[in-house]
């Protein structure tokens, strides 16, 4: 059972400003029947002041999308579309209390259907169905997410797992081929707005930032392929750029642990981390 | 807490006042460890054999081929890593597209180790696809495993035949029937299944308690090691209670398999109420074959979690094959093993009904679902109208 907010339920069972605007101004839609979510959003805006007047929504979807649309039709309206536009779906997910880590996608399609809305009233009224960047890759062809659509939740998020992305945005929660590839993409973004390991050379960080990036490199890039053979493998110790480790399980007692440290561990510490690096049985 | 209306007894049930009865002396008088020398804890010993000789008696098999675990799970886990172990060179194994998660997820993560894996689809009735699975099945086959009742529709597996064609190969058949226990006659003889896990919490018995089924004969290898119990076949002190409470609620559901027809009838009033009063219905599984308790119907155009929580409103418990139910992001594996058009998958329903349900149970849900849907129908940007459209 979720845990939903008083609110969450509040605007479920009495939603607020459900339906359509026969003559509409604006006509966002977001989200499909196969994707389990929708949403269509219509506005009336003053063409002077630029103020949303009224607001309908029609949705398919879950508790949390409802709620995430009726609230979202309260935020807008008295808004101009300038304001509005400022909305993201962290302001939907607060303005209901907030929504299950996994329910986070509701909040976000509200942010597009409104979107959508508000490039629909720029094109005259015409109604905008919400589309990922044309120029932007689709990363997630289950869900049609872009890697654009990615980055920006994780910029607006904070996000920092590829589960956390998922819940955001569903890119990965189908098939999950491109689980790796949405990997690559946070470990892009986090670069940029970490530049720590990129600027430092190896011999230049703290023992534990030391311990930590090994660490990292061994859990995500060396043990899932040891773990494949029934093997895995401890950090020992580190001497300036010397890194001692332990091979465990089947890859313990393997006559070729030698040379998987060299020809594998080694090689992949020294693609990620420095090119001086050497890697040693414990 | 409000009146509950419960029509979700294929996720758990309540446990039978008489179950409760026979269970509570073991917790504060008879408490006794049934492995002690002592009279006191060892004649427990012999409450533990009466409730296997019913549970035994329940499936038709010998008292000494069964087993208690601590519920369908560990009987899963047990009778798969038993077989392909017990048979270390072959190297392939079947099970079907649609069972339940604890046989499932044991199977992907075999084929992440290696094993040759195959997954029998089944029909738009859910109906499973014998034609397929007699290509695929071959002398390197160390096990097969296929549900004897799918827990989403209800729908009834062809074990005997099943089991027929796998032993014919030289392979090992073992049947999920957490299901099928105590809602079918489930004849271990009859179908000659050579394992079959089962839980105590699905008939009116006490949660983490189950029991496998072994034929005699069979390779096994225990699963649970590190204590003589249950004849070297599953470490760890018995827990009396339960397996005493199992053994009085599996006498009870012989009783009452005749009864069956009832809730059969409860569940016919259910869906045929619904399927005409409601438009836009799809009733999924093989309706001609399938447990006399469950009913999963699709209500189109809207989602299967807001139907939920309104039914909630009502104290109405019943379960949804929808994506957004169980934060998968994706509806039912099992509706999608069918091919249910998305359009009905996101908002199946399953009601699944006990004997303790009454037709003024029935007659509520009745009363309320056409309301509930035409609310949230409203509320929705789909009809069939738009569907074309929006696809």
């Amino acid at each position: 059972m979720w845990e939903y907010t008083d609110k969450v339920m509040e605007h479920f069972k009495n939603p607020k400003n459900a339906g359509e605007i026969k003559d509409a101004d604006a006509t966002g839609q977001v989200g499909s029947l196969v994707c389990g979510d929708a949403l269509k959003l219509t506005l009336k805006i003053d063409k002077e002041t630029q103020i949303i007047k009224e607001a309908k929504f029609l949705t398919f979807g879950c508790a949390s999308a409802i709620a995430s649309s009726s609230v979202l039709t309260e935020m807008i309206i008295g808004k101009t579309l300038e304001e509005a536009s400022k909305i993201t779906n962290q302001d939907i997910a607060s303005e209901l209390g907030s929504l299950p880590e996994e329910k986070m996608h509701c909040s976000v399609m509200g942010m597009e259907a409104l979107e959508a809305a508000i490039q629909s009233y720029k094109q005259g009224g015409k109604p905008v169905i919400y589309e990922q960047e044309s120029s932007s890759k689709i990363v997630c062809k289950c869900f049609n997410v872009s890697e654009e659509t990615i980055i920006k939740a994780i910029h607006t998020n904070k996000l920092t797992t590829v589960e956390d992305i998922t819940h955001f945005t569903k890119a990965g929660g189908a098939c999950g081929k491109c689980k790796a590839e949405i990997q690559q993409i946070l470990n892009k973004v986090l670069a940029c707005e970490n530049p720590i390991s990129a600027k430092k050379q190896f011999k230049d960080l703290t023992i534990v930032e030391k311990i930590k990036e090994v660490e990292k490199v061994l859990n995500e890039e060396v043990k899932p392929r040891l773990n494949l053979d029934g093997g895995s493998i401890e950090l020992i110790d580190i001497q300036g750029n010397i890194i001692s480790v332990r091979m465990l399980g089947m890859c313990g007692g393997c006559v070729n642990a030698k040379n998987t440290i060299k020809s594998f561990v080694e090689k992949v510490l020294k693609e990620k981390l420095d090119s001086s690096l050497e890697v040693r049985q414990a | 807490m409000k009146d509950v209306i419960y029509f979700d007894n294929n996720a758990t049930t309540r446990i039978a006042p008489e179950v409760l009865e026979e269970m509570l002396p073991y917790f504060c008088e008879k408490y006794g460890n049934a492995s002690s020398m002592h009279t006191f804890g060892g004649s427990n010993k012999r409450a533990i054999e009466k409730a296997r000789a019913n549970v035994a008696s329940l499936i038709n098999a010998d008292p000494q081929e069964v087993i208690f675990t601590s519920g369908g799970t560990e009987s899963d886990s047990t009778a798969i890593y038993s077989s392909i172990n017990s048979y270390p060179n072959k190297k392939h194994i079947i099970t079907s597209a649609v069972e339940h998660p604890a046989v499932l997820e044991v199977f992907k993560k075999l084929a992440s180790q290696g094993y040759k894996v195959d997954f029998i689809g089944v029909d738009t009735n859910g109906r499973f696809d014998m034609e397929s699975f007699k290509k695929l099945i071959d002398d390197n086959t160390a096990l097969v495993s296929v549900m004897w009742a799918n827990s989403e529709t209800g729908t009834i597996f062809p074990v005997k035949e099943i089991a027929k064609i796998a032993h014919a190969r030289g392979a090992l058949f073992h049947t999920d029937g957490v299901q099928a226990l105590g809602k079918i006659i489930t004849d271990v003889k009859e179908t000659d299944v050579d394992l079959m896990s089962f839980s105590s919490h699905k008939i009116n018995g006490p949660k983490g308690m189950g029991g496998l089924y072994i034929k005699t004969g069979t390779r096994f290898l225990p699963f649970m090691v590190g204590g003589h119990q249950e004849r070297l076949r599953r470490a760890g002190t018995e827990n009396v209670p339960s397996i005493v409470g199992f053994g009085k609620a599996a006498l009870l559901a012989k009783e009452h398999l005749k009864d069956t027809g009832k809730i059969a009838a409860l569940r016919d009033a259910l869906e045929q109420g619904l399927t005409s009063s409601i438009e836009n219905t799809k009733v999924n599984g093989d309706t001609q074959n399938r447990l006399p308790n469950t009913a999963n119907i699709s209500f189109g155009y809207i989602e299967g979690e807001s139907i939920l929580m309104m039914l909630d409103e009502y104290g109405i418990c019943a379960s949804s094959g929808s994506a957004c139910t169980s934060g998968s992001l994706e509806p039912s594996h099992v509706l999608r093993a069918m091919q249910v058009p998305f359009q009905f998958a996101h908002g199946s329903i399953r009601f699944s009904l006990s004997r303790y349900n009454t037709i003024e149970e029935v007659n509520k849900v009745l009363e309320v679902m056409p309301k509930i849907v035409s609310r949230l129908r409203a509320l929705s940007p789909f009809n069939p109208s738009t569907f074309s459209a929006v696809k």
